[in-house]
């Protein structure tokens, strides 16, 4: 192990701390004031080290870290661009740090004003009528979608229990749709790997609740027919659900709202640059045309004579979805984002983001298969089903990229494609490093065929070689306990 | 590939054993674990659920991802195979045995006559 838990490292009576002796008389007889069963029977085990040794114990950790600040992570559909520094730097200044949740409004206009502001660019940003900031990450975004879907239908008086999905869609929105108590219907893909709009007729009926539709789909293609599926979703009154996840295929370009969508969640942590991965908060913004408005989880931010304030007075409001509103934090660097960049720079970062797929897809087309498209949006999907015969996975191209010194693209997903290597680099790599990427994929793919041992037993440069996946589901082992070390 | 010739097959790689009059033992084939790949964990339905052929009664979650299985005839599910909570394995190593998933009580016994025999499945398998 190159770094021992810090559990190992505990010394008895070791501490991190050295504070003056008691200068107040310690109580006689101080009894606990905590119910009996509240207490705790063993002792807690915690780490008894001194100082210098947490800070080398952490810093060596994050060394260890595989990010997006060291190295390229083509993760497809998770947009792992890069966070600019100077959302870091607005996010901590002191006024907001030292915010507190519960601060009168006249105190914190300003942040207020942000969180206005923000909902207002991302208004014009897709074209919708309201947002609402409160969702903490996009599959938040979703499952309150399908909330207001219900509570929509409710209003009309009617009962509807279906939602329509396409194959191609986001694994989180069936799970979305079906934590709120609706059937999923699936739809298949054409040839093309669209949306079957032959199959999607047959399918429609005044029991559909919404669709739930991925654009650019996940396999980085673009639903060319989305006025007609919006149409014929609204010919029976249903609601046209977009998963933005992929928004950095269109911004500035085109806006779902214009598009018939009626209702969509952004992903802050992808789009818009915010912070994405080890479980950190991100941000779903949930936005929604005029009709919808009324469901919107209250309180929403109101602006009256030049002040801000909240108003709660919303009958059909699903309710409240998260306390207070919102990540606030992550949307404070969402928004400086937003105003470093401008509305001129909006439409760079998605020509950037399909310029740079289509370079990667254009420069790998030959060496490995690509089965949909000839063009891309801002990713597409490679198969390696090929390699089957000379007994490589995708697993062990992925785990071989690592010894590059990349971030393996997303493996096994979308599920459409077999032995899928779903690749997104992102709008903020430069064409070197798009060609180092693909230079070692080239190399990988080679040595499937001259040298397959290599691939499978990969990663060999890394501070831990091949993991047991299989043995690390089955039987996870998460928790330090004494009696094992 | 192992297509044994007394059972059915699904085009979703099911496999079903007639067990006396109306009931069936259910699985997954040989072809789809090894597509699967390495089973970590397996959501059996409840006892006495009822299920419709073609819809999804199970979810089986493997290294790669988690996917629907499919009921292969509709009817009430009357025993589950416990043992694969903890040896989810099972489907792996003995798909047409231990690892079979659960024994369904048929609704209406005239739906085996759709199902695929294991010439026709093979065909199946070997034209993707």
């Amino acid at each position: 192990m190159l770094e021992k838990l810090i559990f190992e490292k505990s010394s008895p009576g070791r501490t991190a701390y050295s504070l003056p002796e008691c200068d107040v008389p310690v109580e006689a007889n101080d009894t606990t004031p905590l119910p009996e069963r509240f207490l705790r029977k063993n002792t807690a085990e915690l780490p008894e080290v001194a100082e210098i040794d947490v800070v080398r114990h952490f810093t060596r950790l994050s060394q260890l870290n595989f990010s997006v600040d060291t190295n390229f992570y083509p993760l497809g559909s998770c947009t792992m661009k890069y966070n600019p520094k100077i959302n870091e730097d607005v996010s901590s200044y002191e006024g907001f740090v030292n915010l507190h949740p519960y601060q009168n409004q006249e105190q914190c206009q300003g942040i207020l004003q942000i969180l206005y502001e923000f909902e207002r660019t991302l208004i014009g940003i897709c074209g919708m009528d309201a947002f609402s900031l409160q969702p903490a990450a996009g599959a938040h975004g979703e499952f309150i979608g399908m909330l207001i879907s219900r509570a929509y239908n409710v209003k009309e008086g009617r009962r509807r229990n279906k939602i329509i999905i396409p194959d191609s869609a986001h694994g989180t929105n069936p799970a979305s749709a079906s934590m709120c108590g609706f059937d999923i219907v699936e739809i298949k893909s054409n040839s093309q790997g669209l949306v079957d709009i032959e199959a999607l007729k047959r399918i429609i009926d005044n029991d559909v609740s919404a669709l739930m539709l991925t654009n650019p789909n996940t396999l980085g293609l673009f639903e060319k027919d989305i006025l007609k599926i919006a149409e014929i979703v609204h010919d029976v009154d249903a609601l046209l659900y977009l998963d933005g996840a992929n928004m950095d295929a269109m911004l500035g370009i085109a806006r779902p709202g214009d598009m018939g969508i009626d209702m969509l969640h952004l992903n802050l942590h992808k789009t818009f640059s915010t912070p994405h991965g080890g479980g950190g908060p991100g941000a779903g913004p949930l936005g929604v045309v005029k009709k919808l408005i009324p469901f919107l989880p209250a309180p929403i931010i109101i602006k009256k004579d030049n002040s801000y304030g909240w108003q709660y007075d919303f009958p059909d409001s699903i309710g409240r979805v998260k306390p207070f509103y919102g990540n606030i934090g992550v949307i404070i660097r969402a928004y400086a984002y937003l105003v470093s960049v401008g509305s001129e720079g909006l439409g760079k970062i998605s020509e950037s983001a399909l310029v740079n797929a289509n370079y990667l897809r254009k420069r790998l087309s030959d060496y490995i298969e690509i089965p949909y498209g000839e063009r891309c949006m801002h990713e597409f999907v490679a198969s390696t089903r090929k390699l089957k015969a000379n007994g490589i996975t995708t697993l062990d191209i992925a785990k071989r990229l690592l010894d590059y010194g990349f971030h393996s693209p997303t493996i096994y997903f979308p599920l459409i494609v077999e032995d899928a290597l779903m690749i997104e680099p992102t709008d903020t790599e430069t064409r070197e490093t798009l060609d180092e990427f693909a230079d070692a994929l080239i190399k990988i793919l080679k040595e499937a065929k001259t040298n397959p041992e290599i691939l499978k037993k990969a990663p060999h440069n890394t501070p831990v070689s091949r993991l047991d996946e299989v043995q690390a589901a089955r039987k996870p082992d998460l928790r330090w306990r004494k009696e094992l070390s | 590939m192992d297509f044994p010739e007394d059972l059915l097959y699904t085009k979703t790689h099911e496999w079903v054993k007639k067990e006396g009059d109306n009931k069936v033992r259910v699985g997954i084939t040989s072809y789809a674990q090894s597509e699967l790949g390495d089973v970590v964990y397996i959501e059996l339905p409840d006892l006495d659920r009822i299920v419709k052929a073609g819809t999804a009664c199970t979810v089986v979650e493997s290294v790669k991802a988690a996917f629907d299985i499919y009921a292969p005839v509709s009817g009430k599910v009357i025993e589950t195979n416990n043992d694969l909570e903890n040896n989810p394995q099972l489907v792996n190593e003995n798909p047409y045995g231990k690892g079979w998933f659960s024994i369904i009580e048929m609704e209406d016994p005239q739906e085996l006559t759709k199902l695929l025999s294991n010439k026709d499945y093979e065909k199946l398998c070997q034209s993707k």
